[in-house]
């Protein structure tokens, strides 16, 4: 069985991935609590494409409806963390 | 140097893909190409044995420059070596030579074994001493060797400048382009624009429990459903589906929709989606996907940026409800969709709340009236009410 994700393996990845989506932005000054779309220049298909590869990453499942809840890099965290344990609970 | 748009008036080969002798065929990737907007992939427009080639890398050439001679199945091997041709004045992408070449096709440069760099150690140490990479020194001497002569060539070309001031250049250069193209299509093209709002209820409503069945790798983007509904429109009203071209429109057969992408950094690219009214929805998906993923990298090919015949453009992620867009010369309309916005709606004679999206249709009067403008938006937004036939 796999090790349970930390918060900060979350945090990593999601980094990592907005990185490969918009090379130009400056990482380390990105507000946790803001969303994405405020601080970075990021369309759908960006979005999307970070999206495919969170999951990818990750091996977390994320349903279109809850998009929203991927707003920021705290609301990442949160999300993500919480559907990796409920897919190993199921 | 195929033309590729408008505002594209010539081009730095940076490198090719072939070699003299080597076989190429329709569509294939034969040079890079440096533009004021991006790096190039630049196809092969017809079948043959590559012959000679007249443009070397580095050197910046007139679009319609013919840049490679290219003997064609059938043709007999040429015997004399055919001057390059003075580029033509239409612009229009370059073809093969008229006739069939005389050049015999040059000896084929020697081998080098690859990985392992030939090079004398005079050579050597006057590359170290003038600070030359051998690496990027291309070898003239026998068996593809770097003689001490490539070494001084080298050493004498410019130093290309700093990442950061090439890439300040870079945007200069796309800004001037730009406004070339838009200032031509505002001088010479007589736009007229037509708007309307669609309710989107159903598209939505579709596209997200279409989604919802979905793997997230699999999924739709709304911008899809516009695009495809504007190329199926454009069956119904096809002089908006054409290219004005030596005083009057050439109607395309063919429905290529040309989709804008704003690049990062600025700046923006309208790359063709081919055959868009022929594509599936996930077709269409895939290859926007990989279209917007390669505008950005910078790996377009030259067809996809010679051959849209209308635009779509879509600012509703920037907030933007209405679109009044500039057609890109020498196509005669472009399609614009704003941001789908909650608004009051009639509806059987209730007032509900509906998403909907301001469509407007910038067009060139000289080739359409508003009647057949006002068709075509009509049609849009009925294709749109049924979302499962797109």
């Amino acid at each position: 069985m796999s090790v349970p994700l930390t918060a900060e393996d979350v945090r990593r990845t999601t980094l990592r991935v907005l990185g490969e989506i918009a090379p130009e932005a400056d990482l380390a000054s990105l507000k946790p609590d803001v969303s994405f779309r405020d601080q970075l220049d990021i369309d759908s298909m960006d979005f999307l494409n970070f999206v495919i590869a969170l999951h990818e990453a990750l091996q977390v499942e994320i349903p279109e409806a809850d998009y929203p809840k991927l707003a920021s890099l705290n609301a990442c965290v949160e999300y993500l963390l919480a559907r990796s344990a409920a897919s190993r609970r199921a | 140097m195929p033309t590729l748009g408008a505002d594209m008036s010539a081009g730095t080969l940076v490198a090719w893909k072939k070699k003299p002798g080597d076989h190429v065929t329709r569509g294939e990737v034969i040079a890079e190409v440096e533009t004021d907007k991006a790096a190039i992939d630049v196809e092969v427009f017809t079948s043959g044995v590559l012959e000679k080639l007249l443009v070397q890398p580095g050197e910046k050439v007139p679009v319609g420059t013919v840049m490679a001679i290219i003997r064609e199945e059938g043709q007999p091997v040429s015997v004399s070596a055919a001057a390059p041709l003075p580029p033509p004045t239409t612009g229009e992408a370059p073809v093969p030579p008229p006739s069939p070449v005389r050049a015999a096709p040059p000896p084929l440069p020697p081998a080098v074994e690859p990985g392992r760099l030939k090079i004398s150690p005079s050579a050597k140490q006057l590359a170290t001493q003038l600070g030359v990479d051998t690496a990027s020194v291309r070898g003239t001497g026998p068996g593809g060797a770097i003689t001490r002569e490539d070494i001084e060539r080298a050493a004498a070309e410019p130093t290309p400048p700093a990442e950061s001031e090439a890439g300040s250049d870079r945007m200069a250069r796309m800004r001037q382009a730009i406004a070339a193209a838009m200032a031509r299509s505002k001088r010479e093209i007589p736009h007229y624009y037509l708007g309307g709002m669609i309710d989107m209820s159903r598209a939505m409503a579709w596209l997200a429990d279409e989604n919802q069945k979905r793997a997230v790798t699999d999924r739709l983007l709304y911008g899809v459903l516009l695009i495809k509904a504007v190329a199926l429109a454009l069956r119904e009203v096809p002089e908006l589906n054409a290219v004005w071209k030596e005083g009057q429109a050439a109607r395309s057969q063919a429905i290529h929709v040309g989709a804008a992408i704003s690049l990062r950094g600025g700046g923006l690219v309208a790359p063709a989606l081919h055959d868009t009214d022929r594509q599936s929805l996930d077709e269409l998906m895939r290859r926007f996907r990989d279209l917007v993923k390669r505008a950005r990298a910078g790996t377009l090919r030259s067809s996809e940026l010679s051959d849209p015949t209308i635009t779509v453009t879509s600012l509703g992620e920037q907030g933007v409800e209405t679109v009044f867009g500039v057609i890109y010369p020498p196509q005669v309309a472009l399609v614009g969709f704003g941001k789908v916005v909650e608004r009051p709606w009639v509806a059987q004679g209730q007032v509900v709340a509906r998403p909907v999206v301001t469509a407007t249709l910038s067009a060139d009067h000289r080739v359409t009236d508003g009647h057949r403008g006002g068709l075509f938006l009509a049609a849009v937004d009925r294709l749109l009410q049924e979302p499962s036939r797109l």
